[in-house]
């Protein structure tokens, strides 16, 4: 066959990418709307008008953001049956409950509510309406768990049978597979790394503001919320990853010794800044090393022994059958490395900016203004970092020891289908990023509204009825 | 209760919820060039599905997912073979969504305009389409002896399935149209009324036919009889809207659609994807579903979950229930740009 129109190939970067170009919106969608939640409440509770101009401000972000996640998501749930039929019929019975949970508990339950929110602002009474952005923010964050609980089955399958005679794994206990140690390790973990991404966008625009010297009342404000959302939000993402870290090595030890590179197992081990391995990737020719850490990381003992990526390999074959176990070393290494370098670079601007605007300072040099500025992607780079090592780290298994990424592709799906759909999503997506950008950077620049003033005669404030 | 049997009705459920909602979503969406003479106009058409259109998609998440749930082998066939027809409507839903979002981000009226071309297509395309690809799952479809579809995208294109294709565009069309009437006022709602009657007696000729045809080759008894009460539904909607009672006509165009699609789904029973080609490769209820403890706990789910979805979604459209008037749109036009 053609390599270029090999259909795996194909399919797997297809998923990759549009995975990772709906991820782009997922995670503000979470941490914006909880951002969103907050400011209205402390517009209805402290009546003060920064407050309302920051929730309609920032909710306007937030809802050029939603049309994406929605759209884009209607591709997630269709492409498991579009290019991946024999994963769906293999796991469909495990797998689609918690989907199909999501769709009835949360989907639907979002959907309603971000309506009543945005078109809702004259016909529902003040409390009512800052109801709906709590349940809209409640819904995407529901989501969230169902949809890693799923992903968890996929880490480490529990809560099933394999029916030989069907040849597929069947549910037995909707509870093991909802309290997943991976999904109640990784759940809060993403959503604790969802607000840091958020923090990163409300940093970045209100630092835009700031160093202009434009909409100071109301950006001095979201500056500080945003940077003690991003040291909190750190710091509870650093210690969900840990105990994430633990649940993986008792469940998939080949990830986290393919996340250090770690060939030969050790005890102690120690954790690699940097390694330099022979081309085949068999053995390390030279590394910069912290002793003990990776040892601490795996096990929280010093001495514990960490497996190597060898001594599973051979395990695996004597558990499998002949095989290549190992996944693709060099981007596990780097995507784990730079997951954690990026968000403990986030964490530590935003602690410096939380000391710089101490006591209600404002930094006058023009350098901080452009660090807070350019490093909202941060979080964001290394949220997407951390799913490509939580996916590539699974190779070659799309389920771990139940089922392989080649054995899950639609048989009768050619090549050259998946390609024109590579394509054209591809080019779809690439447009509709160039607009997204640049209508987001519109409304950003554009700065909060000014609040319509109540009428002379009647008293009454009019809001927007129609919003398109 | 055979709980596979519950479950086909779910589904059936789920998209009769999903054609009868975002049918009318469609509908407006394809009648932006026929009504929308000025950009006021374009905005009450678009406002009003502005706070419900994302709801009404969403139907198609939850009935897909469900599908996936209770019969995975009827989702892993249906999508892998139906594969470039739903990277079609894949796309089109995607530009539909964004196009509703981005139009009213910038004041220029090219700008608008395009995007009002890009909610038309991307309303229209999925409209044809969902007839297309249900009227096939009826007809049957060439499957191998593990479940897989061994045709082509072109064999999808059959005169069966284009004339189901054409009958939910009209369909659609129709129940847009009607719903504009129902929800704008003044000389709008007079436009929208005169072209529902137009589009109405072409949907009369389609449709009946496509459900004449669906009876003669494909038909039950029960089939049968739900085609036949789609028939009378949709002839009194339109003699409902000729008499300008619009509530009657929306709710009956909906009650057509429910009828239609009911129609379709007992036709399929008890298969749910029948092999053209050797009946034994057929997918049907029961070897196409999921075990009885995954749909034990999806029954109890949907028990639970279906009838409080549809109190808040209900509550969710009676606080949108106001006509949208051009006046209202030019009283806003200070507050959003």
């Amino acid at each position: 066959m053609n390599e270029f129109l090999d259909p795996l190939l194909l399919s797997r970067w297809q998923f990759g990418l549009t995975t990772v170009y709906h991820f782009l919106f997922v995670p503000l969608t979470i941490g914006l709307s909880v951002t969103v939640a907050l400011y209205q409440t402390a517009w209805v509770r402290t009546g003060k008008d920064e407050y309302l101009k920051l929730t309609k401000f920032f909710g306007k972000i937030f809802l050029i953001n939603f049309a994406m996640g929605v759209v884009t998501g209607i591709v997630q749930e269709f492409q498991f049956g579009m290019n991946w039929s024999d994963y769906s019929r293999f796991v469909g019975d495990v797998f689609g409950a918690p989907l199909a949970m999501e769709g009835l508990l949360a989907f639907f339950l979002e959907a309603t509510f971000i309506g009543l929110w945005i078109f809702g602002w004259d016909k529902l009474p003040k409390a009512l309406h800052l109801a709906t952005i709590w349940v809209t923010a409640f819904a995407t964050v529901l989501s969230g768990y169902f949809i890693i609980a799923a992903n968890a089955f996929m880490q480490n399958p529990v809560g099933f049978q394999i029916n030989e005679a069907k040849g597929r794994a069947e549910l037995t206990d909707i509870w093991a597979l909802l309290t997943n140690k991976v999904a109640l390790a990784a759940f809060p973990h993403t959503i604790f790394a969802c607000f840091m991404v958020a923090a990163g966008l409300i940093i970045s625009v209100s630092a835009w503001h700031l160093s202009r010297g434009r909409n100071i009342e109301t950006m001095r404000i979201s500056l500080k919320s945003g940077l003690w959302m991003m040291v909190g939000g750190g710091a509870l993402t650093f210690l969900t990853g840990d105990s994430l870290s633990l649940a993986m090595v008792q469940t998939q030890p080949m990830k986290m010794a393919a996340a250090e590179a770690l060939y030969t197992t050790a005890g102690p081990a120690s954790f690699s800044i940097f390694t330099w391995g022979t081309p085949d990737g068999v053995s390390e020719l030279f590394s910069v090393r912290i002793p003990y850490l990776l040892s601490f990381l795996s096990t929280h003992t010093f001495d514990g022994q960490v497996e190597g990526i060898n001594n599973l390999q051979a395990q695996y074959t004597a558990t499998y059958g002949p095989g290549d176990y190992t996944p693709l070393i060099w981007v596990t290494y780097w995507a784990f490395r730079y997951m954690i370098g990026l968000g403990i670079l986030a964490f530590l601007i935003a602690g410096i900016g939380l000391f710089l605007t101490r006591k209600g300072k404002l930094p006058t040099k023009k350098w901080i203004w452009k660090v807070a500025i350019w490093g909202m992607p941060l979080p964001l780079l290394a949220m997407i970092l951390g799913w490509v090592f939580t996916e590539m780290g699974r190779q070659p298994w799309i389920v771990f020891g139940l089922l392989k990424t080649q054995d899950a592709v639609s048989p009768n799906v050619t090549g050259l289908e998946v390609l024109i759909s590579l394509i054209a999503f591809t080019v779809t997506y690439g447009i509709l990023a160039v607009v997204e950008f640049k209508l987001i950077k519109k409304a950003v620049q554009a700065g909060p509204a000014e609040l319509p003033q109540a009428d002379a005669e009647t008293g009454i404030t009019r809001q927007e009825t129609t919003v398109y | 209760m055979d709980l596979a049997v519950l479950w086909f009705g779910i589904v059936g459920f789920l998209f009769v919820g999903y054609f009868v909602l975002d049918g009318f979503d469609f509908g407006v969406g394809m009648s932006l060039p026929f009504l929308g003479r000025d950009e006021t106009d374009r905005r009450v058409i678009i406002n009003t599905i502005g706070p419900i259109w994302d709801l009404n998609e969403t139907w198609v998440i939850v009935a897909g997912a469900a599908l996936f749930a209770a019969f995975p082998e009827w989702y892993a066939t249906l999508f892998s073979g139906f594969y470039l027809a739903l990277l079609v409507i894949l796309l089109a839903l995607i530009v539909r969504g964004v196009s509703f979002e981005y139009r009213h981000q910038r004041p220029e009226l090219a700008w608008k305009r395009r995007f009002d071309w890009m909610i038309t297509i991307g309303s229209a395309v999925p409209a044809l389409l969902w007839g297309v690809a249900f009227a096939n799952i009826v007809q049957g479809v060439p499957l191998d002896a593990g479940h897989n579809y061994t045709g082509s995208f072109f064999d999808l294109l059959n005169p069966y399935a284009l004339l189901g294709g054409l009958t939910t565009l009209m369909l659609f069309f129709t129940h847009g149209v009607v719903f504009i009437s129902l929800k704008t006022d003044g000389e709008l709602r007079e436009r929208a009324r005169a072209l529902a009657t137009k589009a109405g007696l072409i949907t009369i000729v389609v449709a009946a036919s496509f459900l004449l045809w669906t009876t003669l080759a494909f038909g039950t008894l029960a089939s049968a009889a739900l085609s036949a009460a789609a028939a009378v539904a949709l002839i009194l909607s339109f003699l409902a809207n000729l008499k300008a009672r619009e509530g009657w006509a929306f709710g009956l165009m909906a009650a057509t659609i429910a009828l239609a699609v009911l129609s379709l789904f007992m036709a399929l029973f008890p298969d749910v994807m029948p092999a053209s080609n050797d009946v034994a490769n057929s997918l049907t209820v029961a070897n196409a579903s999921s075990s009885q403890y995954t749909l034990t706990v999806m029954s109890w789910t949907a028990l639970i979950f279906m009838p409080l979805i549809l109190v808040y979604q209900g509550w969710g459209y009676w606080v949108f229930r106001k006509r949208v008037t051009r006046a209202h749109i030019e009283s806003s036009v200070a507050a959003s740009h």
